[in-house]
């Protein structure tokens, strides 16, 4: 079993692929010479960390002078300091009464699962919550929902399927505000970040939102899926210029994706990233923390 | 946010250019930029590296025309690999016996269930014959109501046996399909991940339970560099015989498909285009060539295009919607002439890199009605052909009129010029744009810039 820390969880479902680093990297000593780059070029490349991201870290590597620090802590402090840039913890702010939580995304990346691991979460830390079915398109989504607020004593806002989401999200508030609920988390239908007239219902769904209260939503998460390749770049662009998503979810960490992804989103769109997914209960949502990650990332043992 | 590939070439083609010959050395920065446009396709390194070096070695030598640079020789040598490598005839969904089995499998979130009920309609329309769905997904909370309400939708049977066993259920299902004599039987299965032990197993349980025609790796064409290591196991396990990329109505490049086909052998069959249970396409390696480089059907659209565009005109467009500027109604009516040349909006869309293929279907243009909608700004204003937003209900009555058409042909004209604008902006920030109407990559190095944020 793995220790309980959040290196260890990381460390044990990103050990399901190769590490990015492994002794073998080096041929000759411990230090980044050119066949070393090379090696490490492609094995970032291969974490999904895309080119810019994984040409900004070589030329980093490059002109960084040889000291007494082992290379691979020269790896992860520069991991780090990027990924530090978007380490921001979620604050579910007390005065904001319900603290309204908009989750969006394109289909399949994991909506309405990490909603139950939120709702889990927070349930746990004493809050109270309510869970608005937003999504009324897909199949079930709403039965998908009741079943997560079943199992976290949440109260589940749903109108039937085929309703009008911002109507949804619109009543499950006027229900919150009346009950005295913490948090308001609202589910939404998947979408592709291309289709614009999906894109402008999120738009319709947030403005319904702020109407209710001016500083909600309080939160828009993306969650991203850590098994897709650049076009989670798109995603966190597209969603963020027609939202402006203030955090970041990453889930599906524990297959033998890297989620190297997150190193790209850093560099070019510096949302905060809130949590990520480590696997299917609904513990394995953990805070994120960019030292953590990069450790588990690149494979090297905490300092 | 991506470089095309046309694009990185752009900018190293000029170097190029007045050899004679491919060699290594005069492609070996295009080789490169190759390389990384592929990996930002999402192609898994291994085989992006494969298929550089095979296009290499082919390529070494040839001759270059005198209209072409050996850079552009080399893309079109790459196209040509990509389309081998995908390529072959796509066979239709086939069964040995009655009822057809087909299994579908893959990770969380790919899109299984909906290609489940897609794959439902098309078999039922395609054979005109009975179709029934099972869900063996016990575990994702409401995966079988899922199912259920598709298959309501579609008015197909979808089979509930009383059980909680994935095995027992699928077993039950096929008993039940060959009794009552179905067609097709399609089971859907749990989302899982290849490194899963315990639920490979099952999928492997269920499979020689049902011992399918066809078992399809249903992977989302937004896939990164993992999914090959998914393919890989899943094919080991289940021996599929073929691939559905899933969400590729997006602007994923879906180099997974280019990985997927490379690690596994078996060929993508089918491609699922949009929400509608109707939205599933057959794969046209072709096409998924072009996307994959992300430069369209560069070839054939500098020739439709050189063909019939005055340049000047064309640039002075370009350089506007580049600015950001919105296509006035006079813009449009050019385009519009300029489309009656070109044989259709439609063909001249597909060609575009950049905009999804059918991104122009709603905008819904035929040649007949270009006519009426030339004469429709024919009879506008200046003003009104600037700043359409002033046409208002008396305005249209009297565009309406001076064309003798109907103010709903108006409103139509309107809706259309809007939705163009639109989408030209897209494909201009995606770089297909200026190309398209400048004429031609390599014809304009250095004139764009990286677009980025």
């Amino acid at each position: 079993m793995a220790g309980t820390s959040l290196i260890g969880r990381l460390r044990a479902s990103l050990a399901k692929g190769r590490d990015l680093l492994t002794g073998d990297i080096f041929r000759t000593g411990g230090s980044w010479d050119a066949a070393a780059l090379d090696e490490l070029e492609s094995r970032l490349l291969l974490a999904d960390v895309g080119v810019d991201a994984t040409e900004w870290l070589i030329e980093r590597l490059k002109r960084s002078r040889t000291d007494e620090r082992s290379a691979s802590a020269q790896l992860v402090d520069l991991v780090t300091e990027l990924l530090e840039t978007v380490e921001q913890p979620i604050d579910v702010r007390a005065d904001a009464k319900p603290f309204v939580v908009l989750v969006v995304g394109v289909n399949g990346t994991g909506k309405t699962t990490t909603i139950g691991k939120l709702a889990a979460r927070w349930s746990a830390a004493g809050h109270s919550l309510l869970l608005a079915a937003g999504d009324t398109y897909r199949a079930a989504a709403i039965e998908q929902l009741s079943a997560w607020g079943d199992r976290t004593g949440s109260i589940v806002a749903a109108q039937s399927s085929g309703a009008d989401p911002a109507a949804v999200v619109f009543d499950a508030l006027s229900t919150a505000a009346r009950r005295g609920t913490d948090i308001v988390i609202a589910d939404t239908a998947g979408r592709l970040h291309t289709a614009d007239n999906l894109m402008d219902e999120l738009k319709k769904i947030k403005r319904v939102i702020g109407r209710f209260d001016a500083a909600a939503p309080h939160e828009t998460l993306l969650v991203i899926d850590a098994s897709q390749g650049q076009n989670a770049l798109a995603q966190a662009a597209e969603f963020d210029r027609a939202l402006g998503v203030t955090g970041l979810v990453i889930t599906k960490l524990d297959g033998t994706a890297k989620g190297g992804i997150l190193l790209a989103i850093a560099r070019q769109q510096r949302i905060p990233v809130r949590f990520v997914a480590v696997g299917e209960s609904a513990d394995d949502l953990l805070s994120f923390e960019a030292r953590a990650f990069a450790q588990a990332l690149v494979g090297a043992e905490p300092a | 946010m991506f470089q095309s590939l046309s694009d990185r070439l752009t900018k190293v083609v000029g170097k190029l250019t007045g050899r004679g010959r491919i060699t290594e050395d005069n492609v070996r920065t295009t080789v490169r930029q190759i390389r990384m446009a592929l990996l930002e396709a999402d192609v898994a390194l291994p085989v992006a590296k494969a298929l550089v070096d095979r296009v290499l070695e082919r390529a070494l030598g040839e001759e270059v025309a005198a209209s072409l640079n050996p850079g552009q020789v080399f893309v079109k040598i790459v196209n040509d690999e990509l389309v081998t490598v995908l390529g072959g005839t796509v066979s239709p969904l086939a069964a040995r016996g009655r009822p057809g089995v087909v299994l579908l499998v893959g990770l969380q979130g790919a899109g299984k269930t909906t290609t489940a009920a897609k794959i439902a309609e098309l078999l039922g329309k395609r054979d005109r014959d009975r179709v029934c769905l099972v869900s063996t997904d016990i575990y994702r909370p409401a995966a079988r109501e899922q199912l259920a309400t598709l298959a309501e939708q579609l008015s197909v049977r979808c089979l509930v046996p009383d059980s909680d066993d994935p095995v027992a259920i699928a077993t039950e299902a096929l008993a039940t399909a060959r009794h009552e004599g179905f067609r097709w039987l399609i089971v859907d299965t749990a989302g899982r991940l290849h490194v899963d032990a315990e639920l490979m197993a099952e999928v492997a349980s269920i499979y020689s339970a049902v011992d399918p025609d066809e078992t399809l790796f249903v992977v989302d064409a937004m896939a990164g560099q993992d999914a090959v290591n998914s393919a890989r196991v899943f094919h080991d396990r289940l021996a599929l015989t073929g691939a559905v990329l899933t969400k590729a109505d997006g602007d994923a490049r879906g180099g997974v498909a280019l990985s997927v086909r490379e690690v596994t052998g078996v060929p993508i069959r089918l491609l699922g285009t949009g929400e509608r249970l109707d939205a599933l396409e057959p794969f046209v390696p072709e096409r998924m060539a072009s996307r994959i480089l992300g430069m369209g059907d560069v070839v054939g659209l500098v020739e439709t295009v050189e063909r019939a565009v005055d340049r000047d005109q064309a640039e002075r467009m370009a350089a506007k919607v580049k600015r950001g500027r919105a296509l006035s109604l006079e813009d449009f009516r050019t385009q519009l002439e300029q489309i009656q040349s070109m044989g259709g909006l439609a063909g001249l869309v597909d060609k575009l890199p950049g905009v999804p293929a059918g991104a122009l279907a709603q905008a819904n243009v035929d040649e007949r009605q270009i006519r009426h909608q030339i004469a429709l700004i024919d009879s506008m204003t200046p003003g009104e052909r600037r700043n359409p937003s002033v046409i208002d209900g008396s305005r249209k009555r009297r565009i309406a009129a001076g064309a003798g058409s109907s103010v709903q042909a108006v409103n139509r004209l309107l809706k259309q010029h809007k939705t163009l604008a639109k989408t030209m902006k897209r494909a201009a920030r995606a770089g297909g744009l200026e190309r398209l109407l400048a004429g031609g990559i390599g014809g304009a190095p250095g004139r764009r810039g990286r677009m980025g944020r």
